[in-house]
């Protein structure tokens, strides 16, 4: 019946969309290797259409997939004429598995992902590997997917992909969940990588492309994944800060697709079901105690999703959790947001004096946020001229349309006064 | 996705190997054909026989014109491909690294481009 099997066929691509990463997570950790995985997996899925039609459906199909897979792997090493390396190590590691009938435990499964998860973001594959091979063996996008979101070519992609696995099977990176004294410090490369992930949908979603791959709900996703495998505050706080920013993704862009900046966006455009959550997830990592830099920032955020109007924001919060931020990560930026904040209870002179500061300082000269903020604070300072220079700086800074437009507009209101 | 994983050779190079060894590597091709085949993975693909025997042709103000042999001498001569089905360029990477001549000459993967009615992409802007 054409029916029937045009239903199943659905099931089957359904499951595979659900299940395939799980089910390859585990046979990365069966068969010792990614590449050996994915073909497994292949093998698998075929397998499934050609007998599912007949033997139905099995009852835990991802269970069934996975020794599938395993045993077209073992198959297909045992009767390869050349006896490589790789192949004994498979066989090997089936042998001292011993019963290959042993069900998969729900747990394992579980584990094999945050395994998967930890070897892509393993430190020692560089950052900009660490992301495009998560993006690809743990979320399951293509390489062309993930070309196209970093407007690279395939094969440049495919390249760094390749040199990614690589990596882990040179350096033997070993496919396990770090031990609980490595665990804060490889769960910091994971979250970086995340965050890296989210910042590179964040900063090219201002482009045009509509078929460009959703970076930022891939990280969202992934961060929940990961919560649910691990419940930790910092996660919870990382979530809560990418939902919060999400929140404001409508009204971050006007109809032209210019930047519409956050004291002028239309608070109603808000999505109210991402505050919502995004402020349970920071309560809930503040209640711990056990928070850092990630949570800091949500709980920053959701003091500005929680005002009604850009005036009536509680600029004090602001002001003390930027302050306990610059003490666990003092970097130059969040000085400098400090002091945008320190403007907003104290009045503009307050914030210049810090800006002043960080320009001597010279470690963000190239940032031209940061003359944007200094000609913004001179403007609201009654010094026109000088917010002009200030402006006029940062344009030389960036090369980004959107931006340079918001701040011309700037420069020509204050040249009209 | 769909990609062509197009084999070349050196055909001087393969010349030099003993009539054992070239045995050898086309039972090695029939293997993976088969492996591929059975992994679904592909839908098709041939060996080539010498580009020596090669014609080619083209049509000019309406006259045919067939020449023998290649056009142009390159190092490496056309000689086979295979129709690949995979998920991604990653994919098709893995899948053309097991086809035997990858070691001696080399294999050129290019994603199938569809036909379509209207709105065809052009050549420049690809990437």
């Amino acid at each position: 019946m054409p029916e029937k099997a045009n239903s199943l066929k659905q099931i089957i691509s359904d499951i595979y969309a659900q299940e395939s990463r799980r089910v390859f997570a585990t046979l990365v950790r069966l068969l010792g290797d990614f590449d050996l995985a994915e073909e497994a997996l292949h093998d698998a899925f075929s397998a499934a259409l050609s007998q599912w039609p007949d033997a139905g459906v099995p009852e835990n199909p991802a269970a069934w997939l996975v020794s599938t897979g395993r045993f077209k792997a073992l198959d297909q090493a045992r009767r390869r004429t050349r006896h490589d390396h790789l192949m004994q190590q498979v066989v090997q590691l089936a042998d001292n598995d011993g019963d290959d009938d042993q069900p998969m435990a729900f747990e394992a499964i579980e584990d094999d992902q945050l395994r998967l998860i930890f070897t892509c973001c393993h430190p020692a594959i560089a950052p900009s590997v660490q992301v495009p091979l998560t993006l690809r063996e743990v979320c399951g996008l293509t390489t062309e997917e993930i070309a196209s979101a970093y407007l690279v070519s395939p094969s440049t992609m495919a390249q760094r992909i390749v040199r990614g696995k690589a990596k882990i099977r040179d350096a033997k990176i070993p496919y396990e969940i770090p031990t609980i004294s490595e665990l804060p410090e490889r769960l910091d490369a994971v979250l970086a990588v995340i965050y890296l992930a989210f910042n590179e949908g964040y900063s090219t979603s201002e482009g045009t492309s509509l078929t460009r791959v959703d970076l930022i709900a891939e990280a969202i996703r992934l961060t929940r994944t990961l919560i649910s495998l691990l419940p930790d505050p910092e996660a919870q706080g990382l979530l809560a800060l990418m939902l919060l920013h999400e929140s404001r993704r409508d009204a971050r862009t006007d109809v032209h697709g210019d930047i519409v900046l956050l004291e002028d966006q239309d608070r109603r455009s808000w999505n109210a079901s991402l505050i919502a959550e995004g402020v349970a997830l920071t309560q809930m990592a503040l209640r711990s105690r056990r928070f850092g830099f990630y949570t800091l920032q949500a709980a920053i955020s959701a003091v500005h999703a929680q005002s009604v109007s850009y005036d009536s924001t509680n600029w004090h919060q602001i002001v003390s959790l930027y302050d306990v931020l610059r003490q666990i990560e003092g970097t130059p930026v969040i000085e400098l947001n400090y002091a945008i904040a320190l403007s907003m209870r104290d009045g503009p002179k307050a914030g210049l004096e810090l800006i002043e500061g960080l320009i001597r300082d010279g470690k963000l000269k190239d940032y031209h946020l940061l003359y944007s903020a200094y000609g913004e604070l001179l403007s609201r300072a009654a010094q026109p001229q000088a917010a002009i220079a200030a402006f006029e700086t940062a344009l030389t800074l960036t090369t980004q349309s959107p931006e340079r437009r918001v701040i011309q507009t700037k420069i020509d209101v204050l040249r009209n006064i | 996705m769909k990609y062509a994983a197009l084999v070349y050779l050196n055909e001087t190079d393969i010349d030099a190997l003993t009539q054992a060894e070239w045995d050898a590597m086309n039972q090695e091709c029939i293997a993976c054909g088969q492996s591929l085949e059975e992994r679904g993975v592909t839908v098709g693909g041939e060996a080539l026989m010498s580009v020596q025997s090669a014609t080619t042709l083209r049509v000019r103000d309406g006259k045919l014109k067939l020449t023998d042999g290649p056009f142009a001498e390159t190092k490496e001569q056309f000689a086979g491909f295979y129709l690949l089905v995979v998920r991604d360029l990653n994919e098709a990477i893995q899948v053309a690294s097991q086809i035997p001549p990858a070691r001696y000459g080399s294999i050129e993967i290019r994603p199938v481009r569809e036909l379509s009615l209207q709105d065809n992409p052009r050549y420049q802007a690809e990437n």
